[in-house]
């Protein structure tokens, strides 16, 4: 039998009238990375905390590690790591204390589990006297990853710890994560970013409250049905809209300097060019292209509207 | 369209608090027209260089004119001209569509009929009439968005700031927004944008990354990705701004 580090089967949620989540279900293997990757407001942050034993389900089980989110919620909480999205240290605590503070929650020292923060720690060691809410945006990121790691979780819950952090600080964090992995930690992490996907084992694509697809990145874009080809011209602004009218057009989305066009049936790249020529397009590029997560992701969007 | 003439410029423009320095003698144009992409790490300097430009910090030296005024004397000139956005702060949850619109337009002095004029135009080509009258609270993040920048420039301002105006949005709504964002350059209004997203970066006219205080970079995307041999943006901006990192 496999045995799940996450397993949740069938949890709804509602807020009222606001049904925040529809029949999840999941499984997350030990020492996985798996990304829930969707928008604000799809329900990753509720999911978060029912996994994470904070808000009970209305319906449908949760084990994490074996323990049911509602009923060992008790010890649970002795083997996870959360950090929420929204940073929820102690502002008027310096970077060291609020360390030792949740050490000392978790019975435990900085010392004894040092090993495991080590690699992360050392970069706001030298602030370790500031207090955590004068400290930068990347560095915050960096203590509240060392909180949550200070009890040697077995699996770490991660929302959103990229959101509005820069593109650099963003690629730290990931290394951190798979070194993390490295040491056998089950890691799922929230992210509103598409590219964020591919570094994961596994993602599930969320949007309002329901799943549309798990798999590991490489499935989810074999899955993609379309044939896909960028496209470059001289009037980018009018680009998408005008590979829009062109006969069985399915999308056209802009990619950096590019528009991506899918196309229901096999795409005729002379044909596409000279329509394009027609509607006044100079310096036209076309070029058959492989589709990343993104693009499938909007695909699969599409479909759900 | 974009044009030649320049509606913001800076010259050596220098800030700090106390000993730090968070402006590093900046200089650069933004034309008219142009859609002009102000990136950087966080911490880098660029929201203190927005405020200046906005009219709502003072330079500590440096010469900066925003829309043919002068950010030391004419600040509300400026802010009677420019439009702003941001993720965090852009309408009240409060309001209701209709309030929203009204009272942004009312701070701008703008008449009853042309507010309305304006406000039956903007809910037609939205196509949220229907959701005039609800709260700013019950609609979805994409269409608070687009609603919000729409409101930013409903004043038709000279310059629009967005400041990492498309946090947290599904994908499809982020392309739609960058759609107005195209047209309304194409209509003349200049559009001075800060981003994480480094596929945005290609869209802008012009970019100018922020390392430590100081712009290392300002060209077109295709030039900066030629200068520095990348693939794209991303690339670039990590090489330039990882340098920037250790000094954390």
């Amino acid at each position: 039998m496999v045995r799940f580090s996450i397993l949740a089967t069938e949890i709804s949620k509602s807020y009222g009238e606001v049904k925040a989540l529809t029949n999840i279900s999941l499984s997350i293997g030990k020492g996985e990375l798996y990304g829930l990757i969707g928008p604000d407001g799809a329900g990753k942050t509720t999911l978060f905390r029912i996994l994470t034993s904070l808000l009970v389900q209305d319906s449908g089980k949760a084990e994490v590690e074996g323990f049911d989110t509602v009923k060992d919620f008790k010890s649970l909480r002795k083997i996870l790591g959360y950090m929420p999205g929204r940073f929820s240290l102690y502002h008027d605590l310096t970077v060291e204390e609020n360390l030792e503070f949740f050490a000392t929650i978790f019975g435990t020292t900085i010392q004894e589990n040092y090993d495991l923060i080590r690699d992360i720690y050392v970069q706001i060691e030298p602030f370790k006297n500031r207090k955590a809410g004068k400290l930068s945006g990347g560095m915050k990121q960096k203590l509240a990853l060392s909180c949550a790691l200070i009890h040697k979780p077995e699996v770490l819950f991660l929302d959103e710890p990229t959101t509005g952090v820069d593109a650099v600080s963003r690629k730290e964090f990931w290394e951190m994560l798979r070194s993390l992995q490295k040491k056998g930690i089950t890691i799922m992490v929230s992210t509103p970013y598409m590219d964020e996907a591919s570094l994961c084992d596994q993602v599930a694509l969320i949007q309002k409250g329901k799943i549309l697809s798990i798999n590991t990145p490489e499935k989810i874009v074999e899955q993609y049905k379309h044939p896909l080809v960028k496209v470059i011209t001289d009037n980018m602004f009018k680009l998408p809209e005008h590979l829009l009218n062109f006969p069985q057009a399915e999308s056209a989305y802009r990619f950096g300097d590019s528009v991506h066009f899918a196309s229901h049936q096999e795409i005729n790249v002379p044909d596409l060019s000279s329509f394009l020529e027609k509607n006044d397009h100079r310096n036209i590029v076309i070029e058959k292209i492989v589709p990343n997560i993104e693009d499938c992701f909007m695909a699969l969007l599409k479909n759900e509207n | 369209m974009k044009t030649d003439q320049p509606i913001i410029k800076v010259e050596n423009l220098v800030k700090k608090f106390g000993n730090f320095v968070a402006n590093d003698h900046l200089t650069f144009e933004v034309n008219k027209g142009e859609i002009f992409g102000f990136l950087g790490a966080n911490g880098a300097g660029k929201t203190t260089a927005i405020k200046i430009l906005c009219g709502l910090s003072s330079p500590t030296s440096g010469i900066v004119q925003v829309a043919g005024f002068d950010v030391y004397k004419q600040t509300n000139k400026i802010k009677q001209n420019i439009g702003y956005m941001s993720q965090k702060f852009s309408l009240y949850e409060n309001l209701t569509t209709k309030e929203n619109i009204w009272f942004y337009a009312g701070i701008y002095g703008l008449s009853t009929r042309e507010i309305n004029r304006r406000m039956e135009e903007l809910l037609e080509r939205l196509q949220i009439g229907h959701m005039k009258n609800s709260l700013i609270s019950s609609l979805p993040l994409g269409w608070k968005q687009k609603l919000a920048f729409s409101i930013a420039i409903f004043h038709q301002p000279k310059i629009v700031f967005l400041d990492e105006p498309t946090g947290g949005v599904d994908p499809i709504a982020r392309r739609q927004f960058w759609d107005m964002i195209y047209q309304a350059a194409h209509d003349g209004i200049t559009v001075f944008v800060t981003t994480h997203y480094m596929d945005e970066a290609e869209y802008c006219d012009r970019v100018s990354i922020m390392v430590d205080g100081r712009i290392e970079a300002l060209d077109t995307p295709a030039a900066l990705k030629m200068t520095y041999n990348a693939m794209n943006m991303d690339e670039v901006f990590l090489k330039l701004a990882r340098r920037g990192v250790v000094s954390l």
